[in-house]
């Protein structure tokens, strides 16, 4: 079923394609259904079914001129477009727009890394380089410097900026959007803009200072639809010497309220890496009574925990630490997070990892030789691209619900038990139970997961999906907790919960919206922000 | 690895045979480079990560296959253009689509006369 534009018929869309084509070449322009099947969300709950979003067309320009033409194209013909850079969203709707019948504006043909600045430790990129193709970019020049690259490597430093996306180093690194510096965008009339000092004609400094002079709207173009990006600057962190890991594990259930604090003293005061927290309890989930108490209504009680915990003789929550400096730095730092965690939660106990000089060698990036169980992703932590995590990928995809809540064990508890009880109505993995260990993605707060797969071939199954995403996404929200990121047929629930003072945020965000592109040439409803032309269509 | 097509022609007859030889040569060692840069991430033959046997796409065909086929592709010659531009176009199970804008139709059957040169 090929689908047309908002207000088209085949012959103003035959029309609109032609002018496309005349700014691109026949070869950059898709559409037909066989054409577009690449441009659908694999990983869709609701693949195949009506509420499906699919695009009528694509095109892919060469360069930021054609970036520019395309934008007015669409602004004659009122076609809304969808900005993609590698395209590979999958978990949060792949390439798909929010409007059925958008064009996909796919940049990755706009892959130029412009430049890698070791001496100042930064980066300009295009939107199609992939972190593949930045690492490559460095490793053959020999640069000395480190990228925070997020799973799989296939991405782009602008596509998961953009959505928020997260990686695996420093905090100053792994939060995306956080270490951009600069950026360059096509606006919904065409024009082009640059953020920070990239305003300032003849600036040397786009890369360093962000912010220039006066608002930064920067923040409009991640989840937003305010424009195209079509080059943007990342701060790097120099190559470091070294890289140390250890483990601390701690005896109680309780244990995980100390750990946080020292935890989140460690990590804000620049010492370590990204910490991973894991529950050693894991493995006991395979006996059917330990996996029924770790799910039952209500939660279990802490001694029950405890004693479930003993019984076994494991400890009740690890963290991973991994350090990143000076070999010195990095056995000082470790010391000093042992005598601080050691000294102050009975029983914890401290073993030391794997640690080595940088560049990793093969050998040591396969992470064989963690003399315990770790939760590292030794790649990602190293900032080496992969594809590696697909292994975790089952059925046809899968669709992702990642709620933020604060960084602190109470916390952890009450999410655990909560989503938990919300959750066991549907035919799911337990994604929160009581050993469900938080997230420690962006810089200072937690996250947990929920990730439910989809299978093509069982509309069911998936529509089971669909709803346990909705009404996790609600029952989140009463609790003050929200979504980082979604796909774009969940963005109006999560974009509804951010709702302080009768949603006055989104109506900030639309009369802007409203002001710079109200017929919705910029992937109209990202976000959960709708221009006038179709806010009451898509609110009802 | 495959076998890279390097023949040199001894006779006036063999260089009209060696300028297509060398022309599907260039093609399939084109074809090597844009399987070592899409392809070997998720279907190439070393270590998953982090303790990992196989990559994941390795994997997956080798729990799909059972041994009946070698589960790294480039151990494979069954998969001529067609085959392989129906499951880089449609995806397959896991496997997302490929776009055209990534990987063009010429890179596909780059990459399928790399697949084709014996091992
Ligand atoms: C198994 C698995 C593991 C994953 N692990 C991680 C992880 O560790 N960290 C993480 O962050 N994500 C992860 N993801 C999610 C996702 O794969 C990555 O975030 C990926 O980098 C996003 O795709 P992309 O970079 O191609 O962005 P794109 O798909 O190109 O862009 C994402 C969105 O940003 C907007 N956008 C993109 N480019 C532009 C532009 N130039 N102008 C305006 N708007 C634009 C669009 O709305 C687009 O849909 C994972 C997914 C899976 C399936």
């Amino acid at each position: 079923m090929s689908v047309l534009p908002p207000d088209h018929d085949e012959a103003a869309f035959a029309a609109y394609v032609a002018d496309l084509r005349g700014v691109v070449g026949d070869d950059w322009v898709w559409s037909g259904d066989n054409d577009m099947f690449p441009y659908r969300d694999s990983f869709s709950p609701v693949w195949n079914t009506p509420e499906e979003i699919q695009a009528s067309s694509a095109v892919a320009p060469a360069d930021v001129d054609q970036v520019q033409e395309v934008v007015r194209v669409a602004g004659r013909h009122r076609v809304p477009l969808h900005p993609i850079s590698t395209g590979k969203n999958f978990g949060y709707g792949g390439p798909s727009p929010n409007v059925p019948g958008s064009t996909v504006l796919d940049l990755k043909r706009l892959d130029r890394v412009i430049e890698v600045n070791e001496a100042r430790n930064y980066c300009l990129v295009e939107p199609g380089v992939s972190y593949f193709d930045l690492y490559q970019h460095i490793q053959q020049r020999g640069l000395k410097v480190m990228i925070d690259c997020p799973d799989p490597g296939w991405g782009s430093p602008v596509g998961n900026a953009l959505d928020r996306g997260v990686g695996y180093t420093m905090p100053h690194f792994r939060d995306h959007f956080g270490a951009h510096c600069g950026m360059e965008v096509v606006l919904p009339d065409g024009e082009l803009m640059r953020t920070g000092m990239g305003a300032m004609p003849g600036s040397g400094s786009w890369q360093e200072y962000p912010y220039g002079f006066g608002p930064d709207p920067a923040g409009l173009f991640a989840q937003g639809n305010f424009g195209v990006v079509t080059k943007m600057g990342f701060r790097l962190m120099p190559q470091p010497d070294y890289y140390r890991t250890g483990l601390i594990r701690v005896p109680r259930r309780r244990d995980l309220i100390k750990l946080v604090q020292h935890a989140n003293y460690l990590s804000d005061a620049g010492m370590v890496s990204e910490i991973r927290y894991a529950s050693p309890l894991s493995p006991l989930q395979r006996q059917p009574e330990f996996a029924a108490l770790v799910t039952k209504m209500g939660g279990p009680s802490d001694a029950e925990m405890d004693a479930a915990a003993a019984a076994a003789g494991l400890h009740s929550w690890a963290i991973d630490l991994q350090f990143l400096g000076p070999e010195a730095a990095t056995a000082a730092q470790w010391e000093y997070a042992k005598d601080r965690i050691l000294s102050d939660i009975p029983r914890a106990e401290a073993l030391d990892g794997d640690h080595f000089a940088l560049p990793a060698t093969e050998e040591q990036l396969e992470n064989r030789t963690q003399p315990y169980p770790t939760a590292i992703r030794r790649k990602g932590a190293l900032g080496v691209p992969s594809l590696g995590i697909w292994e975790i990928v089952r059925d046809d995809g899968h669709v992702g619900f990642f709620p933020v809540l604060p960084r602190d064990g109470e916390a952890v508890f009450e999410m655990q038990r909560v989503l938990g009880d919300a959750s066991r109505e549907y035919p799911l993995p337990p994604y929160f139970s009581a050993i469900t260990a938080p997230l420690f993605w962006h810089s200072f707060t937690f996250q947990m997961v929920f990730a439910p797969s989809v299978r093509h071939a069982d509309p069911e199954h998936n529509a089971m999906v669909h709803r346990a995403m909705k009404h996790m996404v609600a029952v989140a929200a009463e609790h003050g907790w929200g979504d980082y990121r979604a796909a774009p047929i969940y963005q109006d629930d999560v974009s509804a919960s951010y709702s302080f003072n009768n949603h006055q945020l989104r109506r900030f965000l639309e009369a802007m919206k409203d002001a710079v592109d109200p017929d919705g040439i910029i992937a109209p409803g990202r976000g959960g922000v709708w221009p006038r032309r179709f806010r009451d269509r898509s609110r009802t | 690895m495959k076998w890279l097509y390097l023949a040199l022609p001894l006779s006036a007859l063999a260089v009209t045979a060696s300028v297509a030889a060398q022309s599907q040569g260039s093609q399939a060692q084109r074809g090597q480079q844009l399987f070592t840069h899409f392809c070997a991430p998720c279907h190439g033959q070393g270590a998953g990560d982090d303790r990992s046997d196989m990559l994941p796409g390795t994997a997956a065909l080798a729990r799909r296959y059972q041994g009946a086929k070698p589960a790294a592709l480039e151990l494979r010659t069954d998969l001529p253009a067609p085959v392989l531009t129906l499951f880089v176009r449609r995806g397959v199970g896991p496997m997302p689509a490929f776009r055209p804008s990534e990987l063009s139709d010429a890179d596909v059957a780059a990459i399928a006369a790399y697949l084709a040169q014996p091992d």
